[in-house]
């Protein structure tokens, strides 16, 4: 399968299946489009409609170029990975090598987008024991078998309003891993109202990753992301914040951001962020239902599109200037990325990924959580609902009927388990306004790759 | 190759990585930035044998 698209004045063919680049011209461009399915006179009749001025010596020299292509396994690769798509499930089955720990179901910000209901996750407030937390480690070690990475992440609600327990729970996980030979990975995502320095020092520290919320300009960030008087945060926690990532030598933190109906001009967001010295950046659509107000609208899609590529383009200008930033949906590496069990796995909640609420519930990740029909189990007992597990452990990507001819399956996997449901009931449907932000991402990614090798 | 007409970026080849692949030691796909959305592009492998 071929994705070919035109973006920054680059010509990009994608051969979905060996995963290969190409930059071509315009001539090999519409080869390519006219090559499968014909035989060479065909093909090259078909190219010297739309290119009456090429030599015929010129079209038989791309013709030839093509087909080395493809007996390389470079150009019309055939998809052949089916068969692996349940396999990396099928021999990790009953591994779990992540857990989101929901340390507190409360928060002292009063977001009106936040899809955690403003932490309390449709349910009580609540903060998570020492006890439980212990729990899910120990859980987490028993379930990991061969696995030596661990990954936790302290969420919320608000993790610092429970930070003396997390704080434990690390300290704890520490001697964990002296015993086992296990390494445990910690993020934080915070709204950053309680960073002082003890948060700044034993963070930078023991947290092999910091997500920091920030939406960008001023006004835009201050119309939802506020305390319950009703006050903009903004103010109180870009100091902060800076504070942190200075102390933190700049690295292995993201500031991330969410964008609404009313900024689908992010870009300008990601410019302040810039501008107050964040490097290390993430923009996520809000994830709100369809009727809701904030979410994004038909409407609002070209002018997001238009966005992804002006930050492309804003990116590889910056990268010249010698002063780049990162972006984290378009981090992309070709070489060392991830091999084809992980690219048709699926996103891996509910079997290797969990979410744990502060009373030691098990659901398949965090945006589950609150939704009692999928409740898996506890951290005591493991998981008892079997049929839900197996609803997540049957969901890849050649399961989803969506995603079977789409070319950008090997870089998504299937997409969030959670979107789709919220958008088509289902963990097996797709949520198809994501979809086409993402294709758009990846498109803008690799132009990037290809950027920086037709200039170097 | 007349590079006139093609550059071809170095890139995995994915039918290959089926060989060595499957280790499960890389990030869970949304441990990371996002919590909303899934992808694996961005991730790195870190299977020791590959």
């Amino acid at each position: 399968m071929i994705h070919q698209y035109k973006l920054n004045g680059y010509n990009i063919v994608l051969d979905v299946c060996s995963g290969s680049v190409h930059a071509v011209d315009e001539l090999t461009y519409d080869m390519v489009a006219l090559f499968e399915g014909r035989d060479r006179a065909s093909a090259l009749a078909a190219v010297r409609e739309k290119h009456p001025g090429a030599a015929d010596a010129e079209l038989d020299e791309v013709y030839d170029a093509l087909l080395s292509l493809k007996d390389a396994g470079k150009l019309f690769a055939p998809d052949t990975f089916a068969p692996m798509a349940g396999r990396l499930k099928e021999k990790s089955a009953g591994v779990v090598k992540a857990l989101c720990l929901h340390v507190a179901h409360t928060c002292n910000l009063n977001c009106a987008y936040c899809f955690a209901s403003q932490g309390r996750y449709r349910g009580e407030r609540a903060v998570m024991s020492l006890d439980v937390g212990k729990r899910a480690l120990d859980f987490l070690v028993e379930r990991s078998g061969t696995r030596r990475n661990l990954e936790v992440d302290f969420f919320g609600g608000e993790p610092l309003m429970n930070w003396a327990v997390v704080k434990e729970l690390v300290r704890y996980a520490r001697e964990r891993e002296k015993e086992t030979g296990k390494r445990f990975r910690f993020t934080l995502t915070t709204n950053g109202m309680l960073i002082d320095d003890d948060v700044i020092d034993f963070a930078n520290r023991e947290m092999h990753n910091v997500v920091l919320s920030l939406d960008g300009r001023r006004e835009v960030h201050d119309r939802w992301r506020v305390d319950y008087a009703g006050n903009g945060s903004w103010e109180r926690i870009v100091p902060k914040f800076q504070k942190l990532v200075a102390a933190r030598g700049g690295r292995n933190y993201y500031m991330r951001g969410t964008f609404t109906h009313n900024n689908p001009d992010f870009l300008k967001d990601i410019e302040t962020m810039l501008d107050l010295g964040f490097t290390e950046l993430s923009m996520e659509p809000v994830v709100a239902a369809p009727d809701d107000p904030i979410a994004l609208t038909a409407d609002d899609l070209p002018v997001v599109m238009a966005q992804y590529e002006a930050l492309a383009k804003l990116m590889l200008a910056r990268e010249k200037e010698g002063r780049p930033f990162t972006f984290y949906h378009y981090m992309i590496d070709l070489t060392g990325g991830p091999c084809i069990y992980k690219r048709v796995s699926g996103c891996g909640s509910g079997t290797e990924y969990m979410a744990v609420t502060p009373w030691g519930d098990l659901y398949p990740c965090h945006q589950f959580v609150g939704e009692e029909a999928f409740k898996l189990g506890d951290v005591w007992n493991g998981v008892t609902n079997a049929a839900v597990q197996e609803e997540f452990a049957a969901c890849n990507v050649y399961a989803k009927p969506a995603c079977r001819d789409c070319w950008a399956r090997l870089y998504c996997s299937g997409g969030c388990a959670a979107n789709a449901w919220h958008a088509a009931g289902s963990v097996a449907g797709v949520y198809e306004t994501g979809c086409a932000l993402f294709k758009k991402r990846m498109e803008c990614a690799i132009m990037m790759a290809v950027a920086r090798q037709v200039e170097a | 190759m007349e590079m006139k007409h093609i550059v071809t970026l170095e890139t995995r080849d994915l039918c290959a990585s089926a060989k060595n692949g499957g280790c499960g030691e890389c990030q869970t796909s949304c441990q990371s930035a996002c919590k909303t959305s899934c992808g694996i592009a961005n991730q790195q492998c870190e299977n020791g044998n590959r």
